[in-house]
């Protein structure tokens, strides 16, 4: 399998503080690739500079075969992105909001018509196609959210703790949308806080203090650490 | 070109979407443009005068009487000395003291020349100019009056040589402030709704966090940009034409000029004003930071256009600065435009500068967007 995210020695230095010191790995195509970290650890300041709005102060790194640097226009035609803050417009409604995002990655009017009947009755919204988006449940606007980022079928999806503050089933659900997804070929490049969403990525990799403390498949991860569950394997390297 | 229209949709349907946004965008400028227009006026009414007429003859009720006919002045009280007046004056009860000597009527056709006294509340030296003219020209009259009365068979060539100036008035006939005050107050309207507006938007875009998604698709910064702006470009140019409309029916302002031409001046003079919106929305983390920033700039901007006061009595420092002072040249091509016609020859300096500040700008706005940092 080909890698999809090549990472070597990025970092970013903000004054004297360094907040992500020399990470390095890679993600093959179509993984579930977990980013774990306790809050500072450094993995919204990776993320931004992987999808190309922050530029690293030094290291490499190539997405979809792009250069962070060089090409971010070209690496923003190719990934998807759904942040911790919710990024749809609630002033606009359901529909409105997947016609925009679909306008501006440049598909046409009637792609987006097709695309968005398929998305509606996948995420059984016809009730709510026309009502602004504000007015909905948290978990709903973070399924539409989800859907809208891979509107255009991107290589790469960045999640950015997709999850904060959505109920167990709805969760849930979004996981399996995940699932799929990574199914189709999509690489999901996810970060979260919790420990049980960590057991369901292919690999995980534990951030402490901007460095990259450990790298691997849940199963082994436990097994190295001598514990059962990801969420001792967390405390543990935390703690240290 | 598709991906815009996609953006300008969206903005459009935001805009009309807000209920909070749109009476500020359509009803308050027209209620400031009524209201502004005739209040905002320079003309000098209702002086308080009063006087203290130590003679109380025939001559000085019938220089009395001059003033009291006169529209600009209230006359108020006869005060029986001169401290119970200084003090009216010091309560600002009373504008204006003139003091009739003693003896006026007498001095008056004995010796044919007296002096008044006359006091004016000079805290507004401007005001008190106008006041001291008014005054001059009463007596004047007056003395024209008791002149013919006093006039005696040998002074026949005195009154015959009587050199009087008969003004005319050009652009503005009657003199009426509002014909001079509504192109200026329309040119504040256009500009602060479409400043305060594109300011903001940007702003409210990073605080909402939609900005950050915006900046993860695609889209070129220059698409972005315009399709941003050309709402707040249509809006403008929409107050403008309201704007005209008012002026025109309802304080019956003459409309000499070129429409096409006050068109075409304002629609690159709104480019200028959008640019220094998007340019401070890019430096600034608040819509609150935004509004202050734009706030900062319309003062300075409003009182240094020659709106209100005129450029030429100003320092010759502050005369430098309002060349960079885009609303000084709205407001000039705007009042040469509509109360003289004056035709695009005429408004070439204003018009060159405005699209020159419209490149400088725009530019700096694109430049300072970044969606990387």
């Amino acid at each position: 399998m080909e890698n999809v995210i090549e990472v070597n020695n990025l970092t970013k230095t903000f004054g004297a503080f360094t907040a992500v010191d020399a990470i390095s790995f890679q993600v093959k195509k179509g993984e579930i690739f977990g980013f774990l970290g306790a809050n500072g650890a450094g993995k919204t300041t990776a993320i931004k500079m992987l999808i190309g709005i922050t530029t690293p102060t030094s290291g490499d790194a190539t997405i979809a075969g792009f250069n962070v640097y060089t090409q971010t226009e070209s690496i923003k035609r190719n990934i998807g992105y759904m942040s911790q803050k919710f990024a749809l417009y609630d002033d606009l409604t359901v529909k409105e909001n997947i016609t925009f995002f679909g306008g501006i990655y440049g598909l046409n009017r009637n792609t987006i018509k097709t695309k968005t009947r398929e998305l509606i009755d996948e995420l059984k919204l016809e009730q709510v196609t026309n009502q602004l988006v504000g007015s909905l449940p948290l978990g709903w606007k973070q399924k539409i959210s989800f859907s809208v980022a891979l509107l255009h079928r991107p290589k790469i999806v960045f999640l950015d703790e997709p999850t904060g503050g959505v109920d167990p089933i709805t969760r849930r659900q979004f996981w399996e949308m995940i699932y799929k997804a990574a199914n189709q070929g999509t690489t999901i490049f996810v970060t979260t806080h919790y420990m049980d969403e960590a057991e369901y990525c292919d690999r995980v990799c534990i951030m402490v203090d901007g460095q990259i403390e450990a790298l691997d498949a849940p199963k082994n991860l436990k097994k190295t650490f001598e514990v059962d569950s990801m969420n001792e394997v967390f405390l543990k390297l935390a703690r240290r | 070109m598709k991906i815009l229209g996609f953006i300008i949709q969206k903005e459009f349907k935001q805009i009309f979407r807000n209920k909070g946004m749109l009476p500020i965008i359509f009803i308050m400028p027209f209620i400031q443009l009524i209201i502004l227009s005739n209040a905002a006026t320079f003309d000098i009414k209702n002086i308080k005068f009063s006087y203290i007429d130590n003679d109380h003859t025939s001559f000085s009720r019938a220089l009395i009487n001059k003033f009291e006919a006169s529209k600009y002045f209230h006359v108020l009280t006869d005060f029986p000395s001169e401290q119970l007046a200084n003090s009216a004056m010091l309560n600002g009860d009373v504008d204006i003291i003139l003091e009739i000597p003693n003896h006026f009527e007498r001095d008056l056709q004995k010796e044919k020349h007296i002096n008044l006294r006359v006091t004016i509340n000079a805290i507004d030296g401007a005001a008190a100019g106008v006041e001291s003219v008014y005054i001059n020209q009463i007596i004047k009259s007056y003395n024209k009056d008791i002149g013919l009365k006093l006039m005696q068979p040998n002074d026949l060539q005195i009154t015959a040589l009587n050199i009087e100036t008969i003004p005319s008035f050009w652009y503005n006939k009657t003199l009426n402030y509002k014909t001079f005050m509504v192109p200026g107050i329309l040119v504040l309207l256009v500009t602060m709704i479409t400043l305060f507006l594109s300011g903001m938007n940007i702003v409210r875009e990073k605080e909402i966090g939609t900005l950050e998604q915006i900046n993860v698709t695609p889209i070129k910064k220059s698409q972005f940009i315009i399709g941003k702006l050309f709402p707040f470009w249509v809006i403008g140019l929409g107050l403008l034409s309201i704007g005209l409309l008012i002026a025109k029916v309802l304080f019956d302002v003459p409309i000499i000029g070129n429409l096409a031409l006050m068109y075409l001046y304002t629609s690159i003079y709104i480019l200028v004003i959008l640019g220094i919106g998007l340019f401070i929305s890019n430096f600034t983390e608040t819509q609150q930071q935004a509004m202050f920033i734009s706030w900062f700039f319309m003062v300075i901007f409003i009182l240094m256009s020659g709106l209100f006061t005129p450029i030429e009595s100003m320092p010759k420092w502050a005369q430098m600065i309002t060349e960079f002072n885009p609303i000084k040249y709205f407001v000039q091509v705007m009042r040469m435009v509509m109360l003289k016609g004056s035709g695009i020859n005429d408004i070439l300096p204003q018009l060159s500068k405005t699209i020159l500040f419209a490149f400088i700008m725009n530019g700096l706005a694109i430049w300072s967007y970044k969606k990387t940092n």
